[in-house]
């Protein structure tokens, strides 16, 4: 009995972070009515332990374990390749950035800020220069 | 020949003992150098800029590849010279050699000049840096149709029209073989210069590892994938 609290607590948990998260895509509503119905499968699960067993049945898998086995599997690949794709993107904004800022500010032979710039304002400009040095 | 209208790249990472003296000797030649600094953490930007060189400064490592490009977005948008040098800091290259390219791209028209060091002159190569470089050429000749004999020389001469054409994107140092890929169809003209390569024990020691060459291909490998896409 505590571990059905425990698990379903868990489930809700998920939904809370499927709901939080941020990330302003097209995609988002899919992604999260997806994330909702497996932590409604996942309390289904918990309250009616049976009921994998027979979901199992219904789709050709023995035991209601090796199929909660492989939709784990599945999800994991899943949740691996979009984390990999996000962080490649977001290592190509930061080389974007980051070749953007050194082309902002050059720094001529013997040192100083070249005013390649002007309307940049000096203010701004020579206060992230002390942080940096 | 006046070499006002080339501006040299050298990129720099962590490069403090050579720095300097690369620096200054690239200006006894050329007017116009500079570092871009890829995060060095060693002194490397102040040893430049006394040594006299406009520097720009990657706040974080990006590769040599983003260096390189952030180099040939300077040229494009600060200066107006015809013709960028690549060199790199270590001293392995000779100033001669990049102003006999340079003056061979200008009196040719040519807009890519390459350096080799299997037709020129290498001293102290080892021979297993050897063996993974002639494998490289021969990749890049099956893949690139380039008839060059060095694929991965830090050593070259791009007009403005190539540094307008060539747009690099590949990370760390799979660069060197998407610069060359890029040639053919972006219809610039191209030819290689017999260099001389210095191998000192600095360079071997600071230089890219003969095992990086695995990496390369990886890079590429997804990019074909990518590609294909």
């Amino acid at each position: 009995m505590i571990i059905k609290i425990l698990l379903i607590t868990a489930a809700l948990g998920v939904a809370v972070l499927v709901l939080r998260e941020k990330v302003p895509r097209q995609q988002e509503a899919l992604r999260r009515a997806t994330g909702l119905l497996v932590v409604l499968a996942g309390i289904a699960a918990v309250l009616w332990p049976d009921l994998t067993t027979k979901v199992a049945n219904a789709v050709g898998v023995g035991r209601g374990t090796d199929l909660v086995l492989y939709l784990l599997v599945t999800v994991f690949a899943y949740a691996a390749l979009t984390t990999t794709q996000r962080i490649h993107r977001l290592q190509h904004d930061v080389t974007v950035l980051t070749r953007e800022l050194a082309l902002s500010r050059p720094t001529p032979p013997g040192g100083g800020e070249e005013s390649i710039r002007p309307e940049a304002g000096s203010a701004a400009g020579s206060a992230a220069t002390r942080e940096h040095s | 020949m006046s070499m006002q209208d080339v501006c040299v790249i050298v990129p720099v990472y962590n490069e403090a003992l050579t720095v300097a003296k690369t620096v200054s000797d690239l200006l006894q030649t050329f007017d116009h150098v500079v570092c871009v600094d890829d995060g060095s953490g060693d002194g490397s930007v102040e040893l430049a800029q006394a040594a006299g060189a406009t520097v720009l400064r990657h706040v974080v490592n990006q590769g040599q590849g983003a260096a390189l490009r952030t180099g040939f977005d300077y040229v494009l948008r600060h200066t107006a010279a015809s013709y960028a040098v690549t060199f790199d800091a270590d001293g392995q290259h000779l100033v001669e050699d990049a102003r006999r390219m340079v003056q061979r791209a200008r009196a040719e028209a040519i807009d890519v000049v390459l350096a080799s060091r299997f037709t020129g002159r290498t001293e102290q190569m080892p021979f297993a840096r050897e063996l993974v470089l002639r494998a490289a050429v021969r990749f890049t000749r099956m893949t690139s149709r380039l008839e060059v004999t060095d694929t991965h020389n830090g050593l070259r001469v791009l007009s403005r029209r190539a540094l307008q054409r060539i747009d690099l994107r590949m990370p760390r140092m799979a660069y060197a073989s998407e610069l060359l890929d890029a040639i053919v169809p972006a219809g610039l003209s191209y030819v290689e210069e017999p260099v001389t390569v210095i191998y000192t024990d600095y360079s071997r020691a600071k230089g890219q590892k003969n095992s990086n060459a695995f990496n390369i291909l990886f890079d590429l490998a997804v990019r074909r994938l990518r590609a294909a896409q």
